[in-house]
């Protein structure tokens, strides 16, 4: 085979390699977890529930230590994802089982209650408004819409406690209930978050966790 | 080409484009110029429009030359036919004194005067709505400034009103015609605090206190938004604020710290800057002073009520 064969050869096996990498990466930046449908059989204007829970760590996946959320489907099970589908102008009741201890948040404005119905929220089935951060077990984490204006602080667990490390985590481990209820707008997509600083070692603990959707953030799919 | 049909193609390209640099230019004032951004929400909106205004203004003329030489040189000076002479050019059309001097001469005279005029509309009036660090040169003449701290964070800004017992809020709302100070901030990463309608645009650096000044004139609804990438939310980093009324913003106001009295005594005491820990989830959102790097949680004793 001559010099002009060979280098035909290499080249065609480097495209192939190049192509090998694009495609891997594509497919790793595409990948997004599964979205649970809370609108397949709605019936208009009845509510919504949705249930989801926080965990310091999900002890599964590519990255064990990390905190996240977890949503439970209308199926009773537990899915490591923060995408949901929800109906448009419907009220969501929400209840969060929160399993992950707190810290004083970086900023205490997120300690208080802001648009949920009512501008409150209930821990362990008593009404608040307002959590001081830096007293008690602290803010575990947030359940914020930027967006809608909704945040609600969720409060931490003992951190002496024996906290749950493996998700989903059931109601036999240390946790605080946290519900409260809103109102869904038009049809869009709402991205949610957490605000506190809770990936840890990253800096100023907003890597990570925080920074990957299906741990501290996702997208509310709301839909007509 | 003769110099008396030279002079005569002269004054008529001129002539030509006179008649259209002004149509053009008055066309543009009055149609266009009122829906040039960012509108006249503010003194220093208004300020970059009349800029933008002033700039569109002196381009069409320059525009217009180039199209204008190049449409009467296709029509009139175009060759046509076989054996038709060669258009004059090259050789000829260098060392013409007159060209030369006017040509630098009118471009000098452009740029250096939208040089002159650009660098004093930076600074007119108070800084033109950008950020101008912890110690403006430019301010308001007013000494009725209400300043309001913008403090970033990911992936929200929220507002300060210090004059108002400090409380925090999501939500922006200034008073129309009062003199408006922003002390832009941020507990993280750097931001930048963009309200568009309001032409302010201010650099939210943690540890800095960036101060943009402007005095709203027209009531209505503005968009802040984030216009630094800083991470995966960056996209929805943005709210909406409003321009009210004095008495309609006080009752707001003074609503507004009642509401938030809860929160507002557990906030740290008002300070220009603060100091974020880089710990991660270890908090805290600190005056100045505190080690942020402090193995020890600090922020129990240095909330207000430990001051």
């Amino acid at each position: 085979m001559g010099r002009g064969g060979r280098l035909t050869i290499l080249g065609v096996l480097l495209a192939i390699a190049v192509g090998l990498v694009v495609f891997t990466v594509m497919a790793f930046i595409r990948s997004s977890p599964p979205t649970v449908d809370f609108t397949a059989g709605h019936q208009p204007g009845a509510p919504v529930d949705l249930t989801v829970q926080t965990v310091g760590s999900i002890g599964f996946g590519p990255h064990p230590t990390w905190v996240s959320y977890l949503t439970e489907t209308p199926g009773g099970q537990w899915v490591h994802t923060t995408l949901w589908d929800l109906p448009a102008h419907t009220r969501v009741n929400v209840t969060v089982y929160q399993y992950d201890s707190g810290s004083p948040l970086r900023n205490q404005q997120f300690g208080q209650v802001t648009g949920t119905i009512g501008d409150r929220a209930m821990l362990n089935r008593k009404p608040f408004q307002v959590i001081d951060s830096n007293s008690g077990n602290g803010i575990a984490h947030t359940f914020s819409i930027p967006t809608l204006g909704i945040s609600v602080p969720l409060y931490g667990d003992s951190s002496n406690a024996n906290l749950c490390a493996q998700a989903p985590c059931t109601t036999k481990s240390p946790h605080n209930l946290v519900q409260f209820s809103f109102m869904t707008p038009g049809p869009g997509q709402y991205p949610w978050q957490c605000f506190v600083p809770c990936g840890l070692a990253y800096l100023y603990g907003n890597g990570g966790p925080m920074q990957t959707v299906g741990y501290m953030g996702g997208f509310l799919q709301v839909v007509a | 080409m003769s110099p008396s049909e030279q002079t005569h193609h002269f004054r008529r390209l001129v002539a030509i484009w006179t008649a259209l640099s002004v149509v053009a230019d008055v066309v543009f004032y009055f149609a266009v110029g009122p829906h040039v951004p960012p509108g006249a929400m503010t003194t220093s909106a208004s300020g970059q429009q009349t800029d933008f205004i002033v700039l569109f203004m002196i381009a069409l003329p320059v525009m217009l030359a180039v199209w204008v030489y190049m449409a009467y040189a296709l029509i009139v000076w175009r060759g046509s036919g076989a054996g038709a002479d060669d258009p004059e050019g090259g050789a000829k059309a260098r060392g013409h004194l007159g060209i030369q001097v006017g040509w630098i001469a009118t471009t000098t005279v452009i740029v250096l005067g939208v040089f002159v005029y650009g660098t004093v509309e930076l600074i007119v009036p108070a800084g033109a709505g950008g950020g101008e660090g912890p110690s403006p040169i430019w301010t308001p003449a007013s000494h009725d400034v209400l300043p309001i701290q913008v403090i970033g964070q990911q992936w929200q800004f929220t507002y300060r009103y210090p004059t108002f017992g400090g409380f925090e809020t999501r939500q922006l709302m200034l008073p129309v015609d009062t003199p408006i100070a922003f002390h832009v901030t941020s507990l993280d990463v750097i931001h930048s605090f963009w309200a568009y309608q309001l032409g302010v645009k201010a650099d939210a650096n943690p540890s800095s206190d960036n101060i943009a000044f402007t005095t709203a004139k027209q009531l209505g609804a503005f968009t802040v938004r984030c216009s630094e990438l800083c991470g995966l939310w960056h996209g929805a980093m943005y709210n909406f604020g409003r321009v009210l009324p004095k008495a309609q913003f006080f009752a707001w106001a003074q609503s507004t710290e009642r509401q938030n009295a809860a929160n507002t005594k557990l906030l740290p005491a008002f300070s220009y800057t603060y100091v974020p820990d880089a710990n991660g989830a270890d908090g805290g959102y600190y005056p100045d002073n505190v080690d942020p790097y402090s193995n020890v949680e600090q922020y129990g004793a240095t909330t207000p009520s430990g001051k």
